[in-house]
């Protein structure tokens, strides 16, 4: 009796989200073929869609695509391994946290991006400034994590499995690393966000090539359907990636 | 933790090899006491250690900027610091500075207003709340940044394309935080009012305000970092009048002196302003 009522509430639900979205959708058409909204402001969506299927089909999206992900490929695994370990072993001694903390903490506080033409003065327009950028602002949300994971693991455990005469490394592997594990986890997936937003928000703003630069470059030229095109790619691919990172933190939670 | 045990170790390891004369050695032992003594005080104050930890820094940068880089490309901070008072000297810069503030302001004040009205709209109703709030975290999770060219086309390149870029960053975490304070709020103590005749406004004024008032300086705090992000990103992608035009320009002639000036100041504005929004939380949320 109550599933009942509940599943049809959650379908008046989905059919509302549908409905805006679909309206949205309907309106976009209506005020760019009817209403004569201006083209250079508004593209048809009929033509964006068909640009969007000429992009994918021709793959010259693919040269800015390998720029953008080797940036990002190399920026994230430089601050998870300089996030990890620098936080892993802060965390060691609960002086050095008290007094890392606040100060990556306060740091992360800033907007980071406010420092981007200092990179650039400094590395240069190319992959080199991206990488240094998506670095710096990825490093903090994941050492911060690593810091707060393994510093609040319970006392107790520890001091068990040191009775049980656990090793330094069987301690790190069996009692710290699950338990930090979902915390970590956390603060990878933040990082990632954040590192993947900064390399595409500094690719716009000052580059020479990546999937940023080539949205900047096709609204220069006023290619209006086409940048709609590239700009749909792009927030479907982050939605995937993001999809796929937050699948892979639940899995590690549960096996952690 | 771990910094006292090897303390004792190395005293205890240093005693034996003491010997000789008795003054030297209660000498050296007044030397080692207050060696400890200062060691002890250290740790009971992070405080200090993170501020040396900081002018280390400094002093590392300081070095390699003087004698082991380009000057081109790198300022050494002392010489960053004698120069704050020239930047703000030349032409344009306080009014640039001015301009980035009002555009932060603004935008601040119409993304609350709005977060407020759109979370309370959203949250008040459980039915909307479970129809919109997916399309509100969807439309959050968008990178918006890619879009940041279009702002530019539909609102220009002077203050307006700022504004209206702070707001789409600074109004969702507002709405979500807004959202999930109505949310929180005790059934019963909305069934009570009401059972004691409490009008719309007054429920609305009594319980739901009051309820709402941590999680919503939470959500002002992530608004505030949201619209700061926002205004800052457009001022450097494009700008003619705001201190992203500055940031160009004193990258383009190679002068890292007034560019690490001009940032600077721009951080502690940011710090400020970050430091206001979380201490008006602090102070609101303490009547609970």
């Amino acid at each position: 009796m109550a599933n009942s009522a509940e599943r049809k509430r959650q379908a008046a639900s989905r059919a509302v989200q549908i409905g805006f979205l679909l309206s949205l959708l309907i309106l976009w058409y209506a005020a760019t073929t009817f209403w004569g909204v201006n083209r250079l402001l508004l593209p048809n969506p009929v033509d964006v869609w068909q640009q969007f299927l000429d992009v994918l089909k021709s793959g010259n999206y693919l040269p800015d695509l390998r720029v953008t992900a080797t940036e990002f490929v190399v920026a994230f695994l430089l601050s998870t391994t300089t996030g990890t370990v620098i936080g892993y072993f802060v965390s060691r001694s609960r002086f050095w946290t008290r007094v890392f903390e606040p100060l990556f903490a306060g740091i992360f506080s800033i907007p980071i991006i406010l420092f981007l033409p200092l990179y650039v003065l400094f590395f240069g327009l190319g992959l080199e400034s991206k990488i240094a950028l998506g670095t710096t602002i990825s490093f903090f949300p994941i050492v911060l994590a690593t810091i707060a994971g393994f510093s609040n693991v319970d006392r107790t455990l520890i001091t068990a499995a040191r009775s049980m005469g656990a090793s330094n490394w069987h301690l790190f592997r069996y009692v710290l690393l699950p338990a930090a594990l979902p915390v970590i986890l956390g603060g990878l997936r933040i990082g990632f966000t954040i590192c993947l937003l900064s390399i595409l928000g500094s690719e716009t703003i000052a580059s020479l090539a990546g999937l940023g630069h080539h949205i900047v470059e096709l609204a220069e030229d006023m290619e209006m359907p086409r940048m709609f095109a590239y700009i749909v790619f792009v927030v479907l691919m982050v939605a995937v990636l993001n999809a796929a990172v937050s699948y892979l933190e639940a899995r590690g939670r549960r096996r952690g | 933790m771990s910094a006292t045990p090897s303390t004792s170790v190395r005293t205890a390891a240093a005693r034996p090899r003491e010997g000789g004369e008795p003054a030297l050695n209660s000498r050296r032992r007044g030397n080692e006491r207050s060696a400890a003594a200062a060691r002890r005080f250290l740790l009971r104050h992070p405080g200090i250690v993170r501020l040396g930890v900081v002018i280390l820094i400094m002093i590392a940068w300081e070095i390699a900027a003087r004698w082991f880089m380009d000057p081109l490309f790198i300022a050494p901070p002392s010489r960053v610091f004698t120069s704050l008072g020239s930047v703000l000297g030349t032409a344009g810069i306080p009014a640039a500075l001015r301009l980035t503030f009002f555009e932060l302001a603004v935008a601040f004040v119409i993304a609350v207003t709005l977060g407020l009205v759109i979370g309370l709209a959203i949250g008040l109703q459980p039915f909307a709340r479970r129809s919109l709030m997916p399309i509100v975290l969807l439309v959050y999770g968008l990178p918006q940044i890619t879009i940041l060219p279009l702002f530019i086309l539909l609102f220009g390149i002077g203050a307006a394309s700022k504004i209206a870029f702070g707001v789409t960053h600074g109004v969702f975490p507002i709405v979500i935080t807004v959202v999930a304070g109505v949310q929180n709020i005790k059934p019963i103590l909305l069934t009570s009012a009401r059972s004691m005749g409490a009008s719309r406004w007054q429920v609305l004024r009594w319980v739901i305000f009051p309820h709402m008032i941590p999680s919503f300086f939470a959500g002002m705090r992530l608004g505030m970092s949201g619209v700061l992000l926002g205004v800052l990103l457009a001022e450097l992608y494009v700008s003619t009048a705001g201190i992203g035009y500055f940031t160009q320009m004193f990258t383009e002639n190679f002068d890292p002196t007034k560019l690490f000036g001009l940032i600077t100041m721009l951080a502690a504005m940011a710090i400020a302003l970050n430091e206001i929004v979380r201490r008006a939380e602090i102070h609101f949320s303490r009547w609970r």
